[in-house]
């Protein structure tokens, strides 16, 4: 089976990297499916959960991460996630998220309250 | 003890302190280039990934944004200097300040106003001293920056690449900062970050920009221009970044060969001083020898008059 080779980089680390099969992400005019063979893309990712599907050597099975802005680019069956932040979903810590989520939405901090959403979302692998 | 040889020792003791508190320096900052290297080495696969989408962009569209294109009469720079909070760091700030210097006056020569933007306590102290203007300057993160750092720091300058030169803003950004070579060598060096010229990241990764540019044209979601909107202050953070953690491990490793010379230094002085403390314990001696054999012999010399 084709497959494509992944690369999820935080500013400050690289996250994940290994070949899949599917990987669906969040830009900004909706939510994208990049399969193998993909034309040359270029798009600006909102805050989401990423799901990949992975293959090949990293085994089947998904990873799902929570990313926080930054890029999606697909060239040469080679995909890069980039992210400001960005957490594989069993790096999160859910009490902390849920906390967060709680005091975001009593300060009326939308944009916390989403990056919490975002992180609690990836952990239950809704998409 | 004689006078001269208690001021000897006195001063052994004290360089011997001296020496260790040096030598304890050198430690800790060596095993903080380590530190420092690898979140430089971590931070690389972002930044290249990211100038390969630039580069990307840049090619492969003919789009015109601010950030990208060169303006014909360029009247304002930026310069973004990054020193240290800290001294004991051998010629390490003074070398970017010089380097800034330098800089500074080449684009004035070309007719340039320079707008300056400091990182570190020795740059701002310097700038502070000579009563010049500074238009924004950060302390207290040159050790270990981190990525919020590099956001707060590229955030106003993003903001006055993109304000119209009439309104105060600038049309150029440069940076200057100490590039850590390897251990031994760091060198300072000024950088263009925009306009982004075209030429000189060819340079830097000629695969890269040569492979880009074989490729087929990329599709943009959801458009171009909001795709470079998006992607070039991320570049400018991302290059921002990089320069803060080379400027840290450069610190770091300025900061060990500084704190190497002390303690070899020291180690001199001690040496040097304890042959001293020698010559006048054995000065001592022979004194007193000699005056006792002086009084023995008078001693003598009276008994046999007596006699």
């Amino acid at each position: 089976m084709a497959e494509l080779h992944v690369e999820l980089v935080a500013a400050d680390r690289q996250v994940w990297s290994g070949e899949a099969s599917l990987v669906v992400a969040r830009t900004s005019s909706g939510d994208i499916g990049v399969m193998p063979g993909h034309q040359p893309l270029l798009g600006v990712l909102e805050s989401g959960p990423v799901t990949i599907r992975t293959t090949g050597e990293s085994g089947d099975g998904t990873v799902v991460a929570a990313v926080h802005g930054g890029f999606i680019s697909f060239a040469d069956n080679k995909l890069s996630l980039l992210a400001e932040i960005a957490e594989l979903s069993d790096e999160i810590d859910v009490q902390r998220a849920e906390r967060a989520l709680e005091r975001a939405k009593s300060e009326a901090d939308a944009a916390a309250e989403r990056r919490a959403d975002v992180r609690l979302r990836a952990v239950a692998g809704v998409h | 003890m004689g006078a001269k040889l208690r001021v000897y020792k006195r001063r052994i003791r004290s360089v011997t302190a001296t020496k260790k508190i040096t030598k304890a320096m050198e430690m800790i900052a060596a095993s903080r280039i380590v530190k420092a290297q690898r979140q430089v080495a971590a931070s690389t696969p972002y930044a290249s990934e990211l100038t390969r989408a630039v580069t990307a962009v840049a090619t492969g569209s003919n789009t015109n944004h601010a950030l990208t294109t060169e303006v014909e009469n360029p009247t304002r720079a930026a310069i973004l200097l990054i020193t240290s909070d800290r001294g004991l760091a051998g010629g390490y700030s003074s070398n970017a300040i010089k380097a800034a210097e330098q800089l500074t006056e080449r684009l004035k020569a070309e007719g340039k106003e320079v707008d300056a933007y400091i990182v570190g306590r020795k740059g701002v102290s310097y700038y502070g001293f000579r009563e010049r203007k500074v238009v924004d300057s950060w302390t207290g993160f040159t050790d270990s920056p981190t990525y919020a750092d590099a956001k707060a720091v590229a955030a106003p300058l993003i903001e006055a690449v993109q304000r119209d030169t009439a309104e105060g803003g600038v049309d150029e950004l440069h940076i200057v900062f100490t590039e850590f070579v390897s251990m031994m060598t760091q060198t300072p060096v000024d950088d263009r970050l925009l306009p982004l010229s075209l030429d000189a990241k060819s340079g830097e990764d000629e695969e890269a920009a040569s492979k880009t540019e074989l490729l087929p044209l990329f599709d943009f979601e959801p458009s171009a221009e909001d795709v470079l909107d998006a992607l070039l202050p991320r570049y400018v953070e991302s290059r921002i970044y990089n320069a803060l953690l080379q400027a840290a491990a450069s610190k770091h490793a300025a900061t060990r060969r500084a704190m190497k010379s002390a303690t070899d230094n020291a180690e001199e002085l001690i040496k040097s001083l304890s042959r001293l403390a020698n010559a006048a314990r054995q000065a001592e001696i022979t004194q007193e020898i000699s005056e006792i054999v002086g009084g023995a012999s008078a001693l003598a010399d009276a008994t046999a008059g007596s006699d």
